[in-house]
């Protein structure tokens, strides 16, 4: 039982991270129908900055650029790539992100080599006792964060202009474009914020327990893919679900792997992915999703 | 033309990739006043708006020549400038935000005014105009009747503080109460001062309510002049006023969809629509 209950809070926690990332996706989705592609490698360069600067800067100045720098990374991309090619059709477009996504990703690991990079967190290796359970402090920082994060977006999402605008440009671009919305900054915005999500979700899957930055650190971001699809590719609501799903599972498959060794070793990385293909078999927009991907 | 300049269209060209929409078209609305373009389907109606507010690039179409200026300089085709100086449209088909509340779409309307004050100001103004508006702020859109997604649609436009209103088939698959009301409104909204260009199939309506008429016909403006006249003119009561046929006298209501064949323009060549 308390097996069960730590792997419930690890789970959780983890999958607070990938909601994260599935946010940023799904606001990236929504404000311009583009399927992100670039995002394990907008939080790899997320993270990649805190790494490298924190040994000069101290660890929260240098994660405060790391969030500027990957913001700025995905707005750079809308500005240059996706924003030029405005016209093209939007699968065309996420093929295109596929390409930015290898071109970066690959600048990055050969930058990273084979380091393993701390990235200067004050948790370290803490853990709390909560009663019967113990837990990372890391993980407990996370699901706060995260936590905080979220709801901080999905209330700016419902009552600021911005959140207005944003949901706006989703229903109906043009009559948006009606109202004096300008779109360009709408999609720079949400490629913005979504830069900025994937650096904190990039942090808190590298600290503890967790060694490190790494090259395979893209493989962890990975998995917010299936916890967006899953959850609805235009879905806030969907982001939080598929990503808590995602954590949950792939946290209970890899904590009961010695029971569960007739799946095969590993079976905790390709738990989200089995469990998207399984959801989408029934809802082919995912859980909250309106869209299909295929239509997109 | 009364000295100040309002909506000036010239020699306007308007092509959606090889097919052209528009030709030679020249439109004036003089500021102030209530023009209405005439046109059957596909005439290039809705082209001539979105030209105006900048929107054919959602349709994969641009102007090719020819000029739109409103206050003595150029639109420069961003919708977002239009909006800012004042030139705000009402889509064809309504276009309320489905998924978002009445006050949500409202606040959506206001997104290109800074003034808090002055948003304050629309929104009451509009509750004035639809009070449907004003007793159900958290309905969602989507669920409206028609009429009543028509009275948020243009409610959401004024709450841009327009000087020139566009509207593009306003009365579009009303019943003719719910027609007539939103005619009503649009002189209300025109007697406290908004100049307005009303596209319609609805002549008889639409010739009520402006000064001046312009007829499109297959993307060219084919007659023109006082509206009174135009409503006298036989040729414009053989096509759009459905002369001989109890229709005449019914001021609101002749959808061109109702007319009887014989009565629509002669057959227009007809070009594949790409986008709804
Ligand atoms: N996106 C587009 N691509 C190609 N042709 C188009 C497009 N939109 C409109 N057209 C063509 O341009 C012409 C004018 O269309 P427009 O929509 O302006 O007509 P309209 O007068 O508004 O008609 P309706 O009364 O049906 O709304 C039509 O021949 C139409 O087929
Ligand atoms: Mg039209």
């Amino acid at each position: 039982m308390t097996t069960f209950l730590e792997l419930l809070a690890n789970g959780i926690s983890v999958g607070a991270v990938y909601a994260l990332i599935a946010l940023g996706f799904v606001v990236i989705f929504k404000a311009t129908e583009v399927v992100n592609f670039t995002h394990a490698s907008l939080l790899l360069a997320g993270g990649f900055l805190v790494a490298k600067l924190h040994p000069a800067l101290g660890f929260w100045l240098a994660l405060a650029a790391g969030v500027a720098g990957a913001a700025l990374v995905g707005a750079l991309i809308e500005f240059l790539i996706i924003r030029r090619a405005r016209v093209g059709s939007h699968g065309v477009l996420a093929i295109v992100t596929i390409g930015v996504d290898i071109l970066l990703t690959t600048e990055l690991t050969r930058q990273i080599g084979t380091d393993v990079l701390a990235l200067g967190d004050p948790w370290r290796d803490q853990v709390l006792h909560l009663g019967p359970i113990t837990i990372a402090e890391t993980r407990v920082v996370a699901l706060g964060v995260a936590a905080a994060l979220i709801t901080a977006f999905l209330l700016a999402f419902k009552f600021t202009g911005w959140g207005v605008a944003m949901r706006a440009t989703a229903e109906d671009a043009e009559t948006a474009a009606l109202m004096g919305v300008r779109l360009g900054r709408v999609s720079l915005s949400a490629w913005a914020v979504a830069g900025a999500l994937a650096a904190i979700a990039a942090l808190f899957l590298c600290v503890f327990p967790t060694p490190g930055l790494d090259r395979s650190t893209t493989a962890a971001a990975m998995k917010a893919f299936p916890a967006a699809i899953l959850g609805g590719l235009d879905s806030t609501t969907g982001a939080l679900a598929g990503g808590l799903i995602v954590g949950v599972t792939e946290a209970l498959m890899s904590g009961y792997q010695s029971q569960l060794a007739f799946l095969g070793r590993g079976i905790g990385d390709a738990a989200p992915f089995l469990v998207m293909i399984a959801i989408l078999l029934f809802r082919p927009a995912g859980i909250f999703g309106t869209k299909e991907l295929a239509r997109v | 033309m009364a000295g100040e300049a309002g909506l000036e269209i010239t020699d306007l060209a308007v092509h959606y990739g090889p097919v052209r929409a528009l030709r030679g078209v020249r439109v004036t609305v003089p500021r102030g006043a209530v023009v209405a373009v005439l046109g059957a389907n596909g005439a290039g109606k809705s082209t001539l708006l979105r030209a105006v507010s900048g929107t054919l690039r959602f349709h994969r179409g641009g102007v090719t020549s020819g000029t739109v200026s409103f206050g003595g300089s150029r639109l420069n085709g961003s919708p977002a400038a239009a909006v800012a100086r004042g030139v705000v449209q009402v889509p064809e088909g309504r276009r309320v935000f489905a998924r978002m509340t009445v006050a949500e779409n409202l606040r959506a309307g206001a997104l290109g005014v800074r003034d808090r004050g002055k948003v304050a100001e629309a929104r009451d103004r509009v509750h004035a105009l639809f009070p449907i508006l004003a007793e159900r702020p958290h309905q969602r859109a989507g669920l409206l009747s028609g009429g009543e997604q028509q009275m948020l649609s243009i409610g959401r436009a004024l709450m841009a503080n327009p000087s020139m209103l566009l509207l593009d088939e306003p009365t579009l698959g009303l019943a003719p109460m719910m027609a007539a009301r939103i005619a009503a409104t649009i002189r209300e909204i025109n007697e406290q001062g908004t100049s307005v260009l009303l596209v319609e199939q609805n002549a008889a309506m639409a010739l009520g309510l402006a000064s001046h008429a312009y007829v499109l016909e297959v993307g060219e403006v084919a007659l023109s002049g006082p509206a009174a006249e135009l409503a006298a003119s036989d040729e414009v009561r053989r096509r759009y006023l459905g002369v001989g046929t109890p229709e005449t006298d019914r001021p609101v209501g002749i959808d061109a969809e109702d007319a009887p064949p014989e009565l629509t323009p002669r057959p227009v060549r007809t070009l594949p629509r790409w986008t709804a």
